[in-house]
């Protein structure tokens, strides 16, 4: 077990980035899946078809082969995804503004992949919500938009927010696939490195990286339970 | 009581759900003040007819126009014409998350751009009428169905609509209720509000309507003044229908 000592700085390191990624993906994919859903719910049919469609390609595809579009495809396309090198953001979090894309490209497949689901925990909100209180608001002249702020939203938030944690945890899980596509240094990354090119014992190594997807699943698992608790006693 | 050009007019209205054929080439007219009471037996189309009128229903075929237009289709200008169309609903359907005021203010506020000093003071004033001005700034689930009802009356009132649909009004109230919400109604036919209810309070029926309406499997069978109706269906389902509901 010396290795969690011995290279605690190399762990510690690939935490960071892996929170990184996760932090960016998860404020990324909230804002995608917001737009999403608002697609899916809106009363204008060919906008829905857009924000269904991408729901269905999304969810049902494996993250990997996004990934593998993210990493492989967009070069194809001449793409670096410098978009992405956001000023003041970057400088907070680094990897961003590199010049090797991957951790770009993992993040986008990250967001691309998780909007979808993030979509889908709203909608199951918005759809707790009684079908009479959006009539109510159709009927006295409220807009689609008035009435998912006034009426809808303020309702529907406290059903949402426990499927949407969960779909931030598989989130953190799924962001592991970006060491194999070439993000170099995040905790799974870690992994590899140790391993192989440095030759730990696999055990150990496994334990560290465990720990390191731990300290940020388990706390956010915890805060919802206690979050579903509440609601349970208000109801 | 009625003058000028009708305010609502159906022209061979057809709705269907799937297979079902719900609105079956229905025409209507209701003038400027008139009292329409729409009953018939169970899922006979009455609230599809009454959600139709403002849309909260599409049609498949056939006209509805409204004050001299036809229902526009989507967005800007069909929620104006929903916001000069009262609808008042069996199960109330309140804002849940807002108090009772802020639920009778949040149309003239947001759709009106009323200010909220005088929205609030209007809406307080609408609340006195109905009788729930001491209830202003409790939530819903803290009343009794009669009074949610009433402030969902206000509500619909508060943006001053041409006209008010009401779907089942008392259906979901206990029985020492219903009296409260028929008053309000009741005072609101006198001052002359156009009116759309869908009901089976035949009283009401009798004493504030012009008209009353029956239908049957999508079909508008009759259209005359209640007294005629009640004393005299021409169809053989208005009788059959009727000796069912009034001889108990
Ligand atoms: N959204 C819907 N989808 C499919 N069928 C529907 C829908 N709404 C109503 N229907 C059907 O259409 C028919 C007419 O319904 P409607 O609600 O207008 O009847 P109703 O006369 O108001 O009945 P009730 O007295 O029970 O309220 C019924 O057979 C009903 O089952
Ligand atoms: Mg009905």
């Amino acid at each position: 077990m010396g290795v969690l000592i011995d290279k605690f700085d190399v762990f510690a390191g690939g935490f960071w980035l892996t929170l990184q990624i996760c932090v960016l993906a998860a404020i990324g994919a909230l804002i995608l899946g917001a737009i999403v859903a608002v697609l899916r719910i809106s009363p204008v049919p060919p906008l829905r078809a857009v924000g269904t469609g991408y729901v269905n390609v999304f969810r049902n595809m494996p993250l990997t082969v996004v990934m593998f579009f993210a990493a492989f495809g967009l070069p194809a396309l001449g793409s670096n995804a410098d978009f992405l090198r956001i000023p003041v953001i970057d400088s907070l979090f680094t990897r961003l503004g590199t010049d090797l894309p991957y951790f770009r490209f993992a993040l986008i497949a990250l967001v691309l992949y998780t909007a979808a689901f993030v979509c889908e925990a709203l909608r199951s909100g918005v759809n707790a919500v009684p079908a009479g209180q959006a009539e109510a608001a159709r009927s006295l002249g409220l807009t689609f938009g008035q009435n998912l702020r006034y009426v809808v939203l303020p309702q529907s938030w406290k059903a949402s927010i426990v499927p949407l944690g969960s779909v931030i945890i598989a989130m953190i899980k799924n962001s592991a696939l970006a060491g194999f596509f070439g993000v170099v240094g995040d905790l799974s990354a870690t992994a590899d490195q140790l391993t192989g090119a440095e030759g730990y014992a696999f055990i150990p190594v496994a334990i560290g990286i465990s720990i390191g997807y731990l300290i940020m699943t388990v706390p956010l698992g915890a805060l919802l339970d206690r979050i579903e608790k509440r609601q349970a006693v208000a109801r | 009581m009625t003058t000028g050009e009708p305010l609502i007019v159906l022209d061979a209205v057809n709705k269907y759900f799937g297979p079902l054929h719900v609105l079956d080439d229905v025409s209507l007219s209701v003038g400027r003040g008139e009292v329409v009471v729409v009953i018939g037996p169970s899922g006979s189309g009455k609230s599809t007819l009454c959600r139709a009128i403002n849309r909260l229903e599409p049609i498949n075929s056939g006209t509805i126009t409204f004050d001299g237009q036809p229902l526009p289709a989507e967005g800007k200008d069909l929620a104006r014409l929903r916001s000069e169309v009262g609808m008042v609903f069996q199960s109330f359907n309140l804002f849940a998350h807002k108090t009772i005021l802020e639920n009778v203010t949040l149309g003239p506020i947001k759709v009106r751009k009323e200010k909220p000093a005088a929205a609030r003071e209007r809406g307080l004033a609408l609340l006195d009428r109905v009788g729930i001005a001491n209830q202003a700034d409790k939530f819903p689930a803290q009343l009794s169905g009669g009074q949610q009802q009433r402030a969902a009356i206000a509500r619909a009132l508060a943006m001053q609509p041409k006209a008010m649909l009401f779907d089942e009004p008392t259906s979901a109230l206990d029985p020492e209720m219903v009296g409260e919400v028929l008053d309000v109604m009741t005072s609101l036919a006198r001052e002359g509000m156009t009116m759309v209810v869908v009901t089976h309070e035949m009283g009401f029926a009798r004493h504030a309507a012009n008209r009353v309406i029956f239908m049957a499997d999508g079909q508008l069978v009759e259209d005359a003044p209640p007294a005629e109706f009640f004393a005299n269906p021409r169809s053989e389902r208005a009788r059959d229908f009727l000796s069912k509901i009034l001889t108990h």
